[in-house]
């Protein structure tokens, strides 16, 4: 497995990455939905507000919303500390907490490509589904869901680049700890930090940018089947 | 038996609608504007209305005085929508499928095979929605409605957006839909060739009420019910036998109660019952017995009465044999041929006046 010359280190901050990336998106992909859902279908007060909330991320200096988590999620944060005692989980210096600053980090770009999936269905399909006797659960697992497929897919790749890129909120949450916490921009700024590291940073470099570019296309493409497919019949 | 009494305001236009109808086939007309697709999308149940309540046979679908409202996927109504609306990510059998599995088995009684069968979709089942032509994606709609097994179906102007060619193709099966499936019809229209065709029962609609109620060949017969650029569509309703064919000439005999009546060539077997509209302004009126003359159909009657109408127009109404045949003819005609009530007159009928959209063939059970 040294086709690209990569050390163990170096693998072990690949894989980790992925590990973080892949829960990261897994885990807020259901939140994502729901949220997307409220944003384009839901009428309430304080809709703006969790807009404005759901983007913040995308608009805050990451080491800002790093220094948040630490505050809300840490080992004395009150969400910290609640779900440490209640369920025993750990983010403080885990690679969990490097999967949370992730998926707080790429949410925004997934609802948004959710969202505006949503928003391109066309919804007498869904009324149609409605006088053939399907009740609004199973229009929207029938109907709604398989027409924004191609929206959800789109934002989880977005997400999943974003999670793979994601260097400021999570050094500042649960610092760089080899095999822990050190994802792959921690590992190439570390490399950086070293003389003669520069080989290693250029190959993780490499690496990131392939992945990255990946993700771009599918999403590209995805995100054009989704316009063709979701539109009225 | 369906019934429907309802009131709702939208906007600066209210809706305040009340009939009844136990016909196969019931044809809501009336312009665009009217109140025809709001009233259908209260019984579907898409629409609440401010007041009042609609019910199939004993079932109450909507109540606003006893706060019933059953939600859409409750009601069992099949609703044909103008725009088809299949779904475009399953195939066409897919579509016909998605409302059988809502349905309790017991009460599913249209058969996939018969459905298929009536509408001549067999070979479409494996096809998406995007490649089928408009009159196709409307008769996969129909079958999708009809498989929900519904108590009422709804069709919404379902030719609307189809072209004279493919409305022609799918009036046949919208035909032996009404004399074979079991679902009473409401269908939506504001075309009178189509309805004059389709329908058992009419209803006409403007401005958010109901101007007229009944069966179709009595309503049919009150121009003045109708839209005035219309008015001149509207006539008799004739209901008639084929009697023989004319190979020579490609002529078709009919029997009716009003005579023999000679029509361009008709695909139809002889003993077959047929409808024919007959337009009020292709009759003229003659006091005595025309000659010479190149109309095939001269149909002796007696004037039963004459009404006035808008402008120069009068409407006779001329009893011929039972049968009631209407012509629109000139005040200035009235006057120079002493048309009064009771004076016996022929009615002539040039045969190449019968348009195609006004014969149907129509099985009575």
């Amino acid at each position: 497995m040294d086709w690209l010359g990569l050390g163990p280190q170096e693998w072990t901050a690949v894989r980790l990455s992925l590990k973080v990336a892949l829960w990261a998106v897994a885990a807020s992909l259901p939140f994502g939905i729901a949220v997307a859902l409220l944003l384009a279908r839901g009428r309430f007060w304080g809709k703006a507000l969790l807009n404005g909330a759901v983007h913040l991320p995308l608009i805050l200096p990451p080491v800002v919303t790093g220094y948040a988590l630490l505050l809300g999620f840490g080992r004395q944060g009150p969400f910290g500390s609640f779900l440490a005692e209640q369920f025993g989980i750990v983010f403080a210096f885990r690679w969990t907490g490097a999967a949370l600053a992730a998926a707080v980090m790429g949410f925004p770009l997934m609802v948004r490509a959710i969202r505006l999936s949503i928003e391109s269905v066309d919804r007498r399909l869904e009324q149609a589904a409605g006088t053939l006797g399907a009740n609004p659960l199973q229009v929207f697992l029938t109907v709604t869901l398989p027409l924004i497929l191609p929206g959800i897919l789109a934002g989880t790749v977005l997400a999943f680049a974003k999670a793979m890129g994601e260097f400021g909120a999570t050094i500042t949450f649960v610092s760089n700890i080899p095999g822990e916490t050190q994802t792959l921009p921690s590992a190439i700024y570390t490399f950086l930090q070293v003389p003669g590291g520069e080989g290693g940073a250029l190959r993780l470099t490499a690496v990131s940018v392939a992945i990255a570019m990946a993700a771009l296309v599918v999403s590209e493409f995805l995100a054009r089947r989704a316009g063709r497919g979701a539109g009225a019949d | 038996m369906f019934s429907l009494d309802v009131t709702h305001r939208q906007g600066a236009f209210t809706l305040d609608c009340r009939f009844e109808s136990a016909g196969r086939l019931t044809a809501l007309f009336g312009p665009s504007g009217s109140g025809k697709t709001t009233l259908v999308n209260i019984v579907a149940g898409l629409i609440r209305p401010d007041r009042g309540r609609v019910a199939v046979d004993e079932r109450v679908l909507v109540d606003t005085a006893r706060r019933v409202a059953l939600p859409v996927h409750r009601r069992r109504i099949g609703y044909v929508f103008q725009d088809a609306r299949l779904f475009p990510h399953m195939s066409v059998a897919q579509n016909l499928r998605y409302g059988e599995r809502h349905i309790p088995p017991a009460e599913r009684y249209a058969r996939f095979d018969h459905v298929v069968d009536l509408l001549g979709i067999g070979q479409l089942l494996a096809r998406r929605p995007e490649a089928l032509s408009g009159g196709e994606k409307q008769r996969v709609a129909i079958g999708r409605a009809l498989l929900a097994s519904p108590r009422l179906l709804l069709m919404d102007e379902p030719l609307a957006a189809l072209d004279e060619a493919r409305k022609a193709e799918i009036l046949p099966y919208v035909e032996r839909l009404r004399d074979e499936a079991a679902v009473p019809i409401l269908y939506v229209s504001h075309a009178l060739a189509e309805v004059s065709r389709l329908a058992t029962d009419m209803v006409v609609l403007a401005g958010g009420a109901v101007r007229a109620a009944g069966p179709t060949d009595a309503i049919m017969q009150r121009l003045d019910l109708l839209p005035e650029d219309e008015q001149g569509e509207g006539g008799a309703v004739l209901d008639g036998v084929v009697a023989s064919h004319d190979e020579t000439f490609e002529l078709t005999v009919i029997d009716t109660g009003a005579g023999a009546l000679r029509l361009p060539r008709l695909d139809a077997e002889p003993g077959k019952r047929v409808r024919i509209r007959i337009r009020a302004r292709d009759v003229m009126v003659a006091t005595e017995r025309p000659r010479g003359l190149s109309a095939l159909n001269v149909i002796e009657g007696t004037i039963r009465t004459l009404e006035p109408r808008a402008g120069a127009a009068v409407d006779a109404f001329i009893d011929c044999g039972g049968q009631t045949l209407v012509a629109r003819i000139t005040r200035q005609s009235e006057r120079l041929l002493e048309l009064s009530p009771g004076r016996p007159v022929f009615a002539v009928v040039k045969s190449v006046s019968f348009d195609r959209g006004g014969l149907a063939t129509f099985r009575t059970r």
